[in-house]
């Protein structure tokens, strides 16, 4: 019976709702302030942020030197 | 039926009372976003990367790419019927896996370099052991009823799938059977990513939903809305407590799980394209894109602007990817082309 189907999944909705509903949850603010201050702590070690030295590249061509 | 009516009713009611509920629990933390916070942030000035390799192989759409742990092999996935797996250092091919089925839409490499697997059309999620003398199939992962749009190992013996059939799954790579069923979407799952502790794994779907689920409970514990469109693109910031979308909307988004909401929206006017695949940079800092307009853009993730572009692509570019060590970006291309760019 799809009424029966309808109850079900609305009685699937309200549990799921209430499992969401009963979280605890932090301040924006400090959810931004600790993403920042992860970003900022591993920033250094952060390849694409600081530079890959050309030495060090692995993804660049070795290309021999020509001497002109 | 006077009776049943009567129920859904109350239901009804219920539903709309908690969805009222978490709202105001939503908007009772958010005492400021992302982009006012971060202006205390060091600028990250124009990050300018440069094309290091292309790589020349496949003959038609790439769809799907994927790092190894090592950093260097990648395997990559196109609806011309192969796999190939690529070293990224001397950009060489490694080996080639022909699918039975060309229409291949994800790709993963297992932690152990060991694996990979693929799926798309044909609605499986196909295992290969590539350490074999030659490809060789493991094991054929068939009982989605829709089509295979992600799928990521968490070790030789275990992977997850996410489907156009709404669900995500757990598969026991041992028995080849499913280990759990993740259900709770009511649109095509598009994409998942598991988080660094790999408890708990995010889902965005074309329902314009993300979802956090426990992977061992198989319960849906956080739903995330904000989106006009289908989510296309996951992925966690590296410390597990956000994670980044990316949608048909043209925006992308992140979304912290602690406050339970949208912290930040990564868009722009002139940005008309749709988000098809997005990675991070190690610190979380640099979010790569790739959009319909067949160009990758630069988000600073704290700030919300735009600071660079990978442009060279000849079409859509359908995938992007750093790897462990952070040392570059890969982008792959409907092209038929990928290219590493730091």
């Amino acid at each position: 019976m799809s009424t029966t189907n309808n109850i079900a999944q609305a009685r699937k909705l309200v549990e799921q709702l209430r499992i969401e509903a009963g979280i605890e949850r932090i301040k924006v603010s400090k959810a931004a302030a600790d993403l920042m201050s992860y970003c900022e702590q591993h920033a250094r070690a952060d390849p694409l942020l600081v530079g890959v030295p050309t030495s060090d590249n692995p993804f660049k061509d070795k290309k021999p030197c020509i001497i002109l | 039926m006077a009776a049943d009516k009567a129920e859904m009713d109350v239901l009804k009611k219920e539903c709309d009372g908690l969805r009222t509920q978490i709202e105001a629990a939503r908007k009772g933390v958010n005492d400021g976003n992302m982009s006012s916070a971060a202006g205390s942030a060091t600028d990250v000035g124009r990050v300018q990367l440069k094309l290091r390799k292309s790589l020349k192989g496949h003959l038609a759409k790439i769809y799907s790419m994927h790092w190894a742990s090592d950093s260097r092999s990648m395997v990559s996935a196109s609806q011309d019927g192969k796999l190939l797996v690529w070293d990224t250092h001397t950009g060489n091919k490694l080996v080639a896996v022909p699918l039975k089925s060309a229409w291949v839409m994800s790709v993963a490499f297992a932690p152990s370099g060991n694996l990979v697997a693929s799926g798309g059309l044909d609605n499986m999620c196909t295992v290969y052991n590539i350490k074999a003398a030659s490809p060789k199939t493991l094991r054929e992962l068939d009982a989605h009823t829709g089509y295979l749009s992600c799928c990521r190992f968490l070790s030789d013996t275990e992977i997850m799938t996410a489907s156009g059939d709404t669900t995500c799954c757990l598969w026991d790579l041992e028995t080849g059977k499913q280990k759990i069923i993740f259900t709770n979407h009511i649109g095509d799952c598009m994409s998942l990513a598991l988080s660094p502790d790999e408890n708990t794994f995010i889902s965005g779907a074309c329902d314009s939903l993300a979802k956090l689920w426990d992977l061992r409970e198989g319960t849906c514990k956080q739903t995330f809305s904000g989106h006009t469109s289908d989510i296309n693109a996951i992925q966690f910031f590296p410390n597990g407590n956000a994670f980044v979308t990316g949608s048909d909307d043209c925006s992308c988004k992140m979304y912290d799980l602690r406050s339970d909401q949208e912290v930040i929206t990564y868009q722009d006017a002139s940005l008309n394209a749709g988000v098809t695949s997005l990675t991070l940079s190690n610190s979380g800092r640099l979010i790569f894109a790739g959009y319909d307009d067949f160009n990758c853009h630069i988000w600073d993730s704290l700030k919300g602007e735009k600071v660079g572009v990978l442009s060279g692509h000849d079409n859509r570019v359908s995938c992007t990817g750093v790897p462990a060590d952070g040392m570059g970006v890969c982008t792959g291309s409907w092209d038929s082309f990928l290219k590493l760019w730091n």
